[in-house]
């Protein structure tokens, strides 16, 4: 047999089982309190509160097993992917494995949030553990009917067997199972045993989707439940003044208006706070349909007047202001090695560059809405939101309720992207709800959708590198962004550690307009910015970027550097697959490649785009892109994830275009905002490094790196670096500054 | 108010709606077939892609006094047990991230390959670009649109 992994854990506060009044046992567990201690959230959720249990498996009498799935699915996969990690080591077939969403229950869950890529990696040691428990109590139970020792049987696929060969299948003896002590330490599988793990496996909702069925929370509906429209200020610094709603009532649909707002500004008034809390509490207008057309039409012929409360912003001004921050000295120093300032006095040479990117919208395909019943003896909540836990508490504060009124159950998530961290809509239903005591739904048009966003702050880069004697000695790189946008640990990623000066400092503009995580917070710009510039300062020292890159790398594996969050091994081995898997350098004619490395969200990538020139319009026509994310959980969904981030990351880099004139948002449909269509797509190859390390997350790390590779390649084919984004738009030369 | 009669999937029904009420707020809200989605009410997204006649069309476009004596099929009405070759390849792909512009694009995609049942990658990308998936789910739709014309043919 392989040799396994045997772990202890402090199980008493982790998992508990208990035999089933209708038979058969269910195990719970806490996900929380089994996670490392070192593990480092990518955004503030200690507001959140954590309490018991996390996940339950319940085994039933037949021997059927249903897996509660605690994680709130917002396309990401961990309704497939976690319940696999269980069943692997409680050895079932995963066609006797039944999943389905957990509601929101702050009691028996924790960490229930959907964000940063971060589920399967916090999950991955105590989703195994509790399998595996569950395993050696269904074992123990076994063997002590037989009357012989636990060692002597052994388990598969959900049948027992002993020395002798007699067999018992898991539900023959959950009952005594359930009463058993729970083990304290048990031995999970050597990887190389794995059967279900690394399978691909489809979505566990596949058949619903395909067949229409009602999944998401526009398809949620109760009996009496009436449909809400909300009417915000167009503008971003404006408030309601005063209202007319006589045509809306007068039309047949339309069944109430009322305004909002009050609760929101006590909430924020009474000192409380929460980030999944955007909105200031302006005044809104809102109007109760009987469907969702009523109340849509019935919005529509609201005719309000608007005043301006605070500075109308615009993203012209934006840009001027941010760059003014870059020239300026208002910095907070996030890191600091070595001395940046002697290295560029010292030097031969110094290269400067400016990158710009725009606020982006999240875009959600199922635009934001949420139900909610409020009646003097509940909170019901019903919807898609990423950050359930929270949004009970706030939704409590908010209404003045006990915690315990509320509950929220989770539907399947048109999309996420970090929109649906936030709460605002959520909040808003529930306020409409208890303003009226009926059930209500709030739906949002795709303009309201656009138009209400927490979008990805514009940011703006200056990266500067000193060359002395043909070696980089120093890096500089300054941020300026709308609100603030660099997060703590990002400073300790590449190159910290490989370049022997090296600053990074933020500073921010503050702005009324909302800001937020946005797929991949953070560095979905600064890995563009970033990779391109790599680019031109390989081409400046003269050497090939392949080799630049890895001997920045082997820097840090000379001089190892405690403070970086990436391995230098690992980033070298993925940027050494993609140079292979690519054709790297033997490219047909006519076709271009661009080369961009980075590690973000705990996974480490490297990605080749090869574009064409079309009419002097770039077309991406293959991307290769090399992944070490530890153990592929399941390929399927991996792959899924991966290419998804590429290709949204393609249509972000190449097409978005967003911003604000006096306030008012530049877009607000498809019509006029470009999102990547099939016929804009490459072909995205996939290679994993194989591993046997414990898994990290895929929803985001593959998008930040596409965009430089993207620029690169163009600069390969055009010999024009575009340094702002998005691409399409700034495909004119710039001239070369070289200090 | 005005009632209309729609036939849906085969069968009859009767509603009470405004005129100008697009086709995909009555299914949706009225004879409670959710699966046909709302993504941008403009005729942009192709999320609420339905059959009328047997044409891919935008249910957010349509009104209601214009569907009519149409035969309309949504993706309930697909077929029967979910095993239309397009669903079929649509699960062997294993399309679906968050699988809200699906339906849209399964209705596309099935009427696309009714008119043109062994259609060429470019063919493909074509009839598929008024589809937009925001998880970029494109390489399997792509593929899976390419299984199910070999399914056909
Ligand atoms: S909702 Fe009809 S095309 Fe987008
Ligand atoms: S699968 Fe999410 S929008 Fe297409």
């Amino acid at each position: 047999m392989a040799p396994s992994k045997k772990m202890t854990f402090s199980r008493r506060s982790f998992l508990k089982s208990s035999a089933l009044a209708s038979g058969g046992m269910i195990i719970g567990f806490n996900l929380f309190n089994a996670c490392k201690p070192e593990a480092k959230l990518p955004v503030d959720l200690s507001a959140l509160n954590y309490n018991d249990f996390n996940a339950f498996i319940k085994i039933s009498e037949e021997g059927k097993v249903t897996i509660f799935s605690p994680n709130p699915e917002i396309g990401q996969g961990v309704k497939t992917s976690m319940p696999m990690i269980i069943a692997e080591e409680l050895d079932v077939l995963w066609e006797d494995v039944y999943v389905v969403q957990a509601p929101l229950d702050t009691k028996n869950y924790t960490r229930q949030v959907a964000g940063g890529s971060q589920s399967i990696r916090f999950g991955w040691e105590p989703l195994r553990q509790t399998g595996a428990t569950a395993k050696q109590m269904l074992v123990n139970a076994a063997a002590a009917r037989w009357g012989v020792d636990a060692s002597e049987c052994s388990a598969k696929n959900g049948v027992i067997t002993n020395a002798k060969g007699d067999k018992l299948g898991y539900g023959d003896v959950v009952l005594e199972a359930a009463g058993l002590e729970v083990p304290e330490d048990v031995t999970l599988k050597d990887p190389k045993d794995f059967t279900i793990i690394g399978q691909g496996k489809g979505n566990v909702d596949i058949d619903k989707i395909i067949t229409g069925k009602p999944l998401y929370g526009l398809d949620y509906k109760e009996e009496g439940m009436l449909y809400a429209t909300v009417l915000r200020p167009p503008a971003f610094g404006q408030i309601l003044e005063s209202f007319d709603d006589s045509e809306a009532r007068a039309l047949p649909g339309v069944v109430d208006v009322i305004t909002i707002g009050e609760k929101v500004r006590a909430y924020n008034d009474s000192g409380k706070n929460s980030w999944t809390m955007p909105m200031s509490g302006t005044d809104k207008v809102v109007v109760i349909g009987k469907t969702t057309w009523d109340a849509m039409k019935g919005k529509k012929a609201i005719k309000a007047v608007w005043k301006t409360e605070t500075a109308l912003e615009s993203s012209e001004i934006h840009d001027k202001v941010l760059l003014d921050l870059l020239e300026g000295n208002k910095f907070n120093t996030r890191r600091q090695d070595g001395n940046v300032k002697q290295a560029f006095a010292n030097a031969d040479k110094v290269l400067e560059r400016v990158y710009e990117s725009p606020f982006l919208p999240h875009n959600c395909m199922e635009p934001m809405n949420f139900f909610a019943n409020v009646s003097p003896e509940k909170v019901r909540l019903v919807g898609p939101v990423q950050t359930p836990e929270a949004a009970a508490q706030v939704v409590a504060d908010l209404l003045e309720r006990d915690l315990e009124d509320v509950s929220i159950d989770m539907t399947r998530m048109g999309g996420g992207f970090g929109r649906r961290l936030y709460g605002d809509f959520v909040y808003e239903a529930a306020e409409i709800s208890n303003a009226i005591q009926k059930p209500i739904k709030l739906v949002s048009s795709r303009e309201d959708d656009m138009t209400m966003g927490v979008y990805r702050p514009s940011s703006k880069y200056k990266i500067s590198a000193s060359i002395k004697s043909g070696k980089i000695t120093g890096y500089h790189l300054k941020e300026a962004s709308i609100n603030g946008n660099m997060y703590g640990l990002i400073p300790n990623f590449f190159p910290a550690g490989a370049i022997e000066n090296y600053q990074v400092d933020t500073a921010n503009y503050k702005s009324n307009i909302t800001t937020g995580a946005w797929r991949a917070p953070y560095t979905n710009f600064l890995a563009s910015a970033e990779q391109s510039f790599f680019d031109e300062l390989a081409e400046e020292l003269g050497v090939d970027r392949v080799q630049m890159h890895m001997d920045l790398l082997d820097n840090v594996k000379n001089n190892p550097d405690a403070n970086i969050e990436y391995s230098p091994e690992r980033l070298q081995g993925v940027l050494q697959l993609a140079i292979e898997k690519s054709n790297w350098g033997k490219t047909e004619v006519g076709v271009f490649q661009g080369l961009s490395v980075y590690y973000c969200h705990n996974t480490h990538v490297a990605e080749v785009a090869d574009i064409t020139m079309e009419d002097g319009v770039p077309s991406v026509k293959r991307v290769t892109c090399a992944v070490d994310c530890g153990i592929v959980v399941n390929p399927f969904g991996a792959m899924n994830q991966i290419k998804g981030g590429v290709l949204d990351g393609i249509g972000h880099a190449m097409y978005a275009d967003f911003g604000f004139v006096d306030g008012v948002p530049k877009s607000n449909n498809f019509d006029s905002y470009q999102m990547i269509r099939m016929g804009q797509t490459p072909q995205v190859d996939v290679h994993f490094i194989e591993s046997d390390i414990d898994p990290t997350g895929l929803g985001e790390p593959t998008l930040p790196p596409i965009g430089a590779a993207v620029a690169n390649a163009i600069y390969a084919a055009t010999g024009n670096r575009i340094n702002k984004q998005p691409l399409i738009n700034n495909l004119e030369p710039k001239e070369k500054v070289l200090g | 108010m005005p009632t209309f009669n729609l036939k849906v999937n085969n069968e009859k029904h009767t509603v009470e709606a405004d005129a100008d009420t697009p086709l995909l707020w009555v299914l949706r809200d009225k004879i409670n077939l959710v699966g046909t989605k709302f993504g941008c009410g403009i005729g942009q997204c192709g999320a609420c892609t339905v059959h009328v006649d047997g044409n891919a069309t935008r249910s957010c476009l349509l009104k209601i006094s214009q569907a009519e004596g149409a035969n309309i099929t949504t993706i309930e009405g697909l077929s029967e047990y979910g095993d239309h070759p397009v669903q079929q390849a649509w699960k062997e792909v294993d399309v679906p991230q968050c699988g809200y512009c699906q339906a849209g694009q399964i209705m596309t995609a099935s009427a696309f390959l009714k008119t043109n049942p062994s259609p060429s990658q470019t063919e493909i990308r074509d009839a598929m670009h008024g589809n937009i998936c925001r998880c970029a789910a494109y390489n399997s739709i792509e593929e899976a649109v390419k299984v199910a014309s070999e399914k056909l043919s």
